[in-house]
């Protein structure tokens, strides 16, 4: 088993379609003790889908634009577990008024860049010290590098998160911590489907992903994530892998 | 189990009244989540996920915007139930 042994903290399970869902059941399955984060009126949903997971794991509470969440993590995440192996950063947020790039307000844009960005900097430092040597961070982006259609300030948010994890791993990388990204293709999620004109994504990728796509799995990435957060990537931080049949590879 | 109309209406009404806190009485079949009940889309996630759990169904992403009324979803869980 790939997780043997080692203890992760998940965020982001909202339902059991969030990606983070799959990443706490395989990480389950690869013998992995999970606890998952969650916050404000989520809590009742992540709580009632927690039960879906093969063993039902604890459910902390983070906000990860609340201080004092922030400050409380590592002390309520010790009422579970001892330490870390593994911290999950599966958050994204932006109001609706990013997504229309010329005339989103800095309101939208700062809520969408501490949520979505800052918060992996936030959460790392609120998990270091429960983690040591051999650590790994796993958050996940969708590839930064271009402009798509509607996505707009929360790809500038994404950019910034990207950016974030390559300082990340500069500086947590003399504890022996890595930091590293899956970059997914569009999925089918409670997030995905709050930006409106996702359904221009699904249709592209299929067609140009040379191994195609498919929007309703979530597993692929997920799979990605659990071998990041294995000692199978001894060397590897401040990477991006791309876990999208192959999209970003392709010219036309 | 099948549970019928009825069963599944007090069902959704108990699930209804511990979310919102409204009367149980108020849910009926003819009422919309949103118009009348003011139910939001968070609090309308948390009642689908607990009907789920409480009637042994599956109701997908794409069918909750089509459950207007109590009634519908009443219709779509029994449906379920087979
Ligand atoms: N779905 C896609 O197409 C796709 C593609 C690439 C990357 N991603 C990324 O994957 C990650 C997970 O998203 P998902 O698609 O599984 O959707 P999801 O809606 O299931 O998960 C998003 C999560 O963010 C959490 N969240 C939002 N605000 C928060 C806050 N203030 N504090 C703590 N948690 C908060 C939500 O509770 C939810 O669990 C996000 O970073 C998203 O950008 C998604």
């Amino acid at each position: 088993m790939l997780l043997h042994g080692k203890t992760l903290l998940v965020t982001g399970v909202l339902m059991d379609s969030s990606i983070a869902f799959h990443v706490a059941r395989l990480a389950q399955e690869q013998g992995a003790e999970v606890v998952l984060t969650s916050f404000g009126r989520t809590m009742k949903i992540t709580s009632t889908i927690a039960r879906r997971l093969p063993r039902t794991p604890p459910v902390v509470e983070l906000d990860v634009s609340s201080e004092e969440d922030l400050s409380a993590l590592a002390d309520r995440v010790r009422e579970h577990v001892p330490h870390l192996d593994g911290v999950v950063h599966s958050i994204g947020f932006a109001p609706q008024g990013a997504f229309t790039f010329m005339d989103a307000s800095w309101e939208d844009v700062s809520t969408a860049v501490q949520i979505s960005a800052f918060s992996l900097q936030a959460l790392a430092k609120a998990a270091l010290p429960l983690m040591s040597a051999g650590g790994s961070i796993v958050g996940l982006t969708f590839d930064a590098r271009y402009a798509w259609p509607v996505y707009d300030w929360m790809g500038v948010a994404k950019a910034a998160f990207e950016a974030t994890n390559r300082y990340l791993a500069r500086d947590l990388g003399p504890q022996g911590i890595r930091a590293n990204l899956v970059s997914a293709g569009p999925i089918r999620t409670t997030a995905a489907k709050s930006i409106p004109g996702f359904e221009r994504f699904e249709q592209e990728w299929g067609t140009r992903a040379p191994l195609g796509w498919d929007v309703n799995d979530a597993e692929q990435a997920a799979r990605a994530c659990v071998a990041l957060l294995s000692d199978w990537f001894p060397a590897t931080t401040g990477e991006i892998v791309h876990v999208d049949g192959g999209f970003h590879a392709m010219g036309v | 189990m099948a549970s019928t109309e009825q069963e599944i209406l007090e069902g959704l009404a108990e699930i209804v009244n511990e979310e919102t806190g409204l009367d149980p009485a108020e849910v009926q079949l003819d009422k919309s989540f949103t118009d009348d009940l003011d139910i939001d889309s968070l609090s309308m996630m948390t009642i689908v996920v607990n009907a789920e759990e409480r009637f042994g169904v599956r109701i997908p992403d794409d069918e909750v915007k089509n459950l207007t009324t109590v009634g519908d979803a009443v219709r779509f869980i029994q449906g379920s139930q087979g």
